[in-house]
């Protein structure tokens, strides 16, 4: 393999060929801050908070898409990447709700967490914002379009499954906004809730509806958990508050591994201590159904009350 | 005993005991500000109101005996509404920062708000505008975050005795603060950090040259290596750092610190740490390996044995180490050197 | 302490003698002001008028090295006012005439000329603590670091025996440890004369135990030599090798340059600590520590509770719990028991242990046990001496009052005393490393009072030039009328100003604590 050496705030690293600046980076412990990147997934230098400097470059690169490269000097945490960073946030947070009070990512949120770091805190501005957009027509996903800081990722992780494909950026300039179908609400649209959008956005934007209000993310104690539905066993985690199962939660998918709202029911269902009903879609409306309804296993469960040598 | 009724739930309590007490012995939840079961109940915030039939209002369950009868909603709407209305007001006046307050995630504030769903005060009034005060080395103190709960007073004056703070003015314009409005450094404040660690929200804040967020750190009980009291404290651990010190309410010191086993821990990761075996060569200590530095001290220890016998050694144990290493200590100059010259700083 | 420091908060008559509670045992001293607001009465008899005096009913402003005098006069007075506790006497304690001897013509008026108090205040202390209901006495080293150190012990223990004030809830004397471990270390037989749990060396049955569970042939049967014996025979080339293991004598010992001296002809020195201290510096071999957080481990506190250390975080670069180098080198010695953690240590140290026998890491899991804790059963002691004393009967000793091995003269006129200060903690291994604490208490001073400091035209501020018959250093005057004006205090912490310098290194004859807290000084300010 073709090796590469570079020398990043003043320690050498060797990575093979290929690797990007902020790939190397990692491998000596310096986390370069990310929104928009997400590995495989949303690769798109968009969001411009990885920024470095490179010396005898023009200007700061985007670490997340710059390859490494032979003899390459980079400052990770220069005044000038600083500067750029703390401009960046500033104008995300001009435009983003202050509601770290209450808002259900706070503790997980990859803006709170830039901004602490760089110590960047919302402030005064007569300027234009985003008017709060709240979509709650599709009862698994809390969408809030005000807090969306229009990364991509959540319209890249759709548009990995072909057949869904549902999210996509409409408009232009400042009233660029995440839409769905064309602009229909989530509820109405083709989206088949299976929780991809949610387990990858950085923000408070996009949130599993069932679990809001249930724990903050710093008192729920996380446990991980396979979905058995199916072969792809993805990746889930228990949010436990006081011992108690208040919500199950997607991870991020990764390589191969779709997530579904059947699987997450079924995890509803079989961990948390009191799960909210579930609801299907029936004729474009979220309708109450039984648990063996919306799991589908109503044949199952007959063929087996049938029959109890089974 | 008396009989209660809360929530639907009947039971018998000990007589004395206040609501929020009898509630407890019974995992029923009420939300407190201004408690500490330490203190004398104090009844400011009003947050742990509950309803209790036929009394004409809403009662502070901190400081409310339970008395015989007694039929007590904790949830009800009328109790919820008064809370909603009390975090309101709080909220009215307490900047809007959790962004990047470093209380955030440990904040009671902040967990009530959530709690009860409160976003902002909605009154458009008045707000506080104090300035900071960060004389002290080791804590600052933002009165515009502070909800006059009282906890930091009443720690300092009825625990910790020392008396340097107190509520100053009235109404609207009532803060906490040092005799005469002066600065924490310059008062009889000996900096035990106590009011720090009872503050509910981000008033009274540990200076952290460490920037770590709540929901970052993991707790470790121990027992502070300062002075002989054996104060049990959690050490606050990010990234394999000591990033702070909390008290313990258990015996002895009852959630009490003082100064150093507050904010004395930074020696842990100071840079003149000794990180390697040194051994001296040509008059100069020199770093060296541990099997250089442990087979220099094994073969002279062999040597003035065979040429002095084991009265030729002796051995200063240590009054900051642990049992364990003090009883190794011992062990290894009585059986296997064969003296008992091994004592420590005991009378020092 | 005889006594658990919650047990503070039930007495009714607390006697503070030579502790500077608030700042050396800050929790302490706080739990002795919550006693107050409780209704308990304090007296305090100190030098310094130490922040409790402020709280005191009663304040005896004591020349240093006298607390025999004022103890004798506060027993002569409950004797001759019966305020003793007869029954008491007659079934727990032996050789009463003794004391009665001593202290028949020890008067307040006699006592107040030594101690330089006024003897009402006597009578007044002696009548309070006399009679209360429960009487604790709290004592630091203000007793202990004296010449007459064992003699000051023993008038704290007759003064309690005489009234009764010991072995029930929150009545007891209560000498307050000064470091985290110090209890500890001497339990676990860091002594020269004792094995863990104060089990005689000298004792033939005794050595045949521990030399059978740690499988040698034999132990010696011969006290060790203290610390101020070793370095006297470093000092003489007798001692080859010294081991230091988290210790600094070139700060914390009396007479620094006989300290020095003896290190420094030490042929083999090797020192064991978390930092370059300035007794590593004259070493021959430096081996690195972790720190408290970087280890797992016991410490017992002043009231005899043992608690558990845990390891919160890696100790830096190669540096090694004492235990894992102690063991290793063990190891190396060839001797190959081996632990794989601290709790087999303990483990170790409890089946040897009478007092430590009860105690194990699961126990110790949830809160810390109070020896004695005989059985896995048994819940640990709160406060001792109920009923029956260690050796049965309690005896009361006759002693008389002798002056400090220094007392002032025409070349130096002033007496200085040593101690410590709320934000530095002993040699400031580690407190001179926080920068939040070194700006409270940056450097070494000398607290001189104001009508003394003006007679010498030395200035708040000013460089004094502080003498005794073993050094000079020059320290910042702290102009205060928190001492008299023939005393001086300096703080022992630093090692820029070393107080130690200046201290005597004369021994009590008994347990062979220097006399810390005595000696006779000249100022002059410094050009």
């Amino acid at each position: 393999m073709e090796m590469i050496n570079l020398t990043i705030d003043g320690i050498p690293v060797r990575v093979a060929k290929g690797a990007t600046v902020m790939e190397a980076a990692k491998t000596i412990g310096i986390d370069i801050p990310a929104l928009c990147y997400l590995k495989d997934v949303n690769e798109v230098g968009a969001c411009r908070i990885c920024v470095v400097e490179v010396e005898r470059a023009r200007s700061l690169q985007a670490s997340c898409v710059l390859p490494a490269a032979e003899g390459m000097v980079v400052h990770t945490e220069s005044p000038s990447v600083i500067a750029a960073r703390k401009e960046i946030l500033r104008l995300i947070l001009d435009n983003h709700p202050n509601d770290c009070l209450t808002c259900d990512k706070a503790g997980e949120c990859k803006l709170q967490e830039y901004a602490y770091r760089y110590d960047v805190k919302f402030r005064e501005h007569d300027g234009d914002r985003k008017t709060a957009r709240i979509d709650t027509s599709n009862p698994y996903i809390y969408r809030d379009d005000s807090k969306c800081i229009l990364c991509g990722r959540c319209v890249s992780i759709c548009g990995q499954i072909q057949e869904r494909s549902i999210l996509g950026f409409g408009n232009r300039g400042f009233t660029t906004h995440i839409i769905a179908d064309n602009e229909k609400a989530l509820g109405e649209s083709a989206c088949v809730s299976c929780g991809r959008c949610i387990s990858v956005c950085p923000v408070g934007a996009l949130l599993d509806n069932r679990i809001i209000g249930k724990a903050r993310a710093w008192e729920a104690q996380k446990e991980e958990v396979k979905c058995k539905r199916c072969d792809y066993g993805c990746d889930f985690e228990l949010l436990k508050k006081d011992d108690k199962v208040v919500g199950v939660r997607a991870k991020a998918p990764g390589g191969g591994r779709p997530l579904c709202l059947k699987g997450k029911l079924s995890l509803d269902l079989l961990y948390t201590n009191s799960p909210s009903a579930p609801l299907i879609k029936k004729d474009g409306e979220y309708t109450e159904v039984t648990w063996a309804e919306a799991l589908e296993m109503e044949d199952l469960l007959k063929k087996l009350g049938q029959s109890n040598n089974l | 005993m008396v009989n209660l009724t809360i929530n639907g739930i009947q039971f018998q309590a000990e007589t004395g005991l206040t609501i929020l007490q009898a509630a407890r012995t019974q995992g029923i939840y009420i939300p407190t500000l201004c408690h500490d079961e330490r203190l004398v109940a104090h009844g400011a915030c009003r947050i742990c109101v509950v309803e209790v039939k036929g009394a004409r209002a809403l009662m502070p369950s901190c400081s409310t005996p339970a008395a015989e009868g007694m039929v007590i909603e904790t949830q009800s709407p009328t109790v919820v509404e008064a809370r909603k209305e009390i975090l309101r007001l709080m909220i009215e006046n307490h900047p809007l920062d959790c962004l990047t307050c470093e209380k955030s995630g440990n904040c009671t504030l902040q967990n009530l708000c959530y709690e009860y769903d409160i976003k902002e005060g909605g009154f458009n009034g008045k707000k506080k505008n104090y300035p900071i005060d960060d004389s002290n080395p080791f804590f600052t103190y933002d009165p515009n975050k502070c909800i006059l709960c009282g906890r930091c007073v009443r720690v300092d004056n009825e625990l910790q005795c020392t008396g340097a703070i107190n509520f100053i003015e009235r109404g609207f314009n009532t803060h906490v603060g040092v005799a005469g409005d002066r600065e924490f450094d310059n008062s009889v404040c000996v900096s035990c950090g106590n009011c720090v660690s009872v503050c509910p929200v981000g008033a009274l804040m540990q200076k952290q040259p460490e920037k770590f967020r709540y929901w970052d750190i993991e707790k470790v009980r121990t027992t502070c290596s300062y002075c002989g009291v054996g104060c049990q404290m959690d050490l606050l651990v990010k990234n394999n750092k000591v990033v702070g010190v909390e008290p313990v309410d258990m015996e002895p010191n009852n959630g009490l610190l003082c100064v150093k086993g507050k904010f004395g821990y930074k020696f842990l990761n100071h840079p003149d740490r000794l990180r390697t075996p040194l051994i001296r060569k040509d008059g100069v200590l020199k770093e060296a390996s541990w099997d250089e530095a442990m087979n220099l001290i094994a073969s002279k220890i062999k040597d003035f044995k065979k040429e002095s016998g084991p009265e030729a050694f002796g051995a200063l144990s240590s009054a900051r180490c642990t049992n364990e290493e003090n009883y190794l200590m011992q062990k290894l100059f009585r059986a296997v050197i064969g003296t008992n010259n091994v004592d420590h700083c005991a009378r020092l | 302490m005889t006594n658990g420091i919650n047990e503070l908060l039930g007495s009714d008559v607390i006697l503070v003698i030579g502790s500077n509670t608030t700042e050396n045992h800050p929790v302490i001293g706080s739990k002795i002001r919550q006693a107050l607001k409780l209704g308990t009465k304090l007296i305090v008899a100190d030098p310094r008028k130490i922040e409790l005096s402020n709280d005191a009913d009663t304040y005896l402003q004591i020349r240093p090295g006298t607390n025999i005098a004022l103890v004798n006069a506060m027993m002569h007075v409950i004797l001759k006012e019966g305020l003793e506790n007869k029954e008491f006497i007659k079934e727990r304690t032996e050789n009463f005439e003794k004391l009665e001897d001593a202290v028949k013509d020890f008067t307040p008026e006699k006592a107040a000329e030594i101690c330089e108090v006024d003897p009402e205040d006597i009578r007044k202390a002696a009548r309070l603590y006399a009679k209360a209901e429960r009487g604790s006495i709290v004592y630091c080293m203000g007793i202990t670091q004296h010449t007459s150190g064992t003699n000051n012990v023993m008038s704290m223990a007759n003064l309690a025996m005489l009234c009764g004030q010991i072995g029930r809830e929150s009545t007891g004397v209560n000498p307050l440890r000064g470091q985290n471990n110090v209890q500890g270390a001497c339990d676990m037989g860091a002594l020269p004369g004792t094995y863990t749990g104060y089990q005689p060396v000298i004792k033939p049955e005794v050595a045949e135990k521990f030399a059978k569970a740690w499988g040698v042939e034999e132990l010696s049967l011969k006290a060790g030599r203290t610390v101020s014996d070793m370095l006297n025979a470093a000092a003489h080339g007798d001692i080859k090798m010294l081991y230091i293991m988290g210790e600094n004598p070139m700060i914390s010992d009396p007479d620094l340059t006989h300290v020095k001296h003896a290190l420094e002809h030490t042929e083999f020195l090797v020192v064991q600590d978390i930092f370059l201290t300035e007794t590593a510096e004259l070493a021959d071999v430096v081996l690195p520590a972790a720190a408290f957080a970087e280890k797992d481990g016991t410490f017992s506190n002043t009231e005899r509770r043992v608690q558990r250390v845990r390891k919160a975080i890696d100790a830096p670069g190669l540096a090694k719990a004492d235990w894992v180098i102690l063991m290793e080198l063990m190891n190396k010695l060839g001797y190959s028991k081996t632990y794989n953690n601290p709790s087999e240590i303990f483990e170790e140290i409890a089946s040897l242990t009478p007092s430590y026998a009860g105690i194990d890491y699961a126990r110790l899991e949830e809160k810390g046990i109070q020896w004695p804790c005989p059985n896995k059963e048994h819940p640990g002691t709160s406060y001792l001496h109920k009923g029956v004393f260690a050796r049965g009967k309690g005896m009361f000793m006759g002693i008389d009052y002798k002056y400090p091995a220094e007392m002032p003269d025409e070349e130096y006129p002033m007496t200085l005393t040593t101690g410590r200060v709320l934000y530095q903690y002993h040699t400031r291994t580690m407190t001179g490393k926080v920068e939040g604490l070194n700006k409270k208490v940056p450097e070494s001073y000398v607290e001189i009072n104001p009508d003394t400091a003006s007679k010498l035209g030395i200035g708040n501020g000013d460089k004094v030039k502080v003498s005794s018959r073993r050094g000079t250093i020059t320290v910042k005057a702290k102009v205060s009328d928190i001492v008299e004006e023939s005393v001086v205090f300096i703080p022992f912490h630093f090692a820029e100003g070393a107080a130690n310098m200046l201290t005597n290194a004369a021994l009590d004859p008994g347990c062979k604590i220097p006399e810390y807290k005595v000696c006779a000084v000249n100022l002059e300010k410094a050009v």
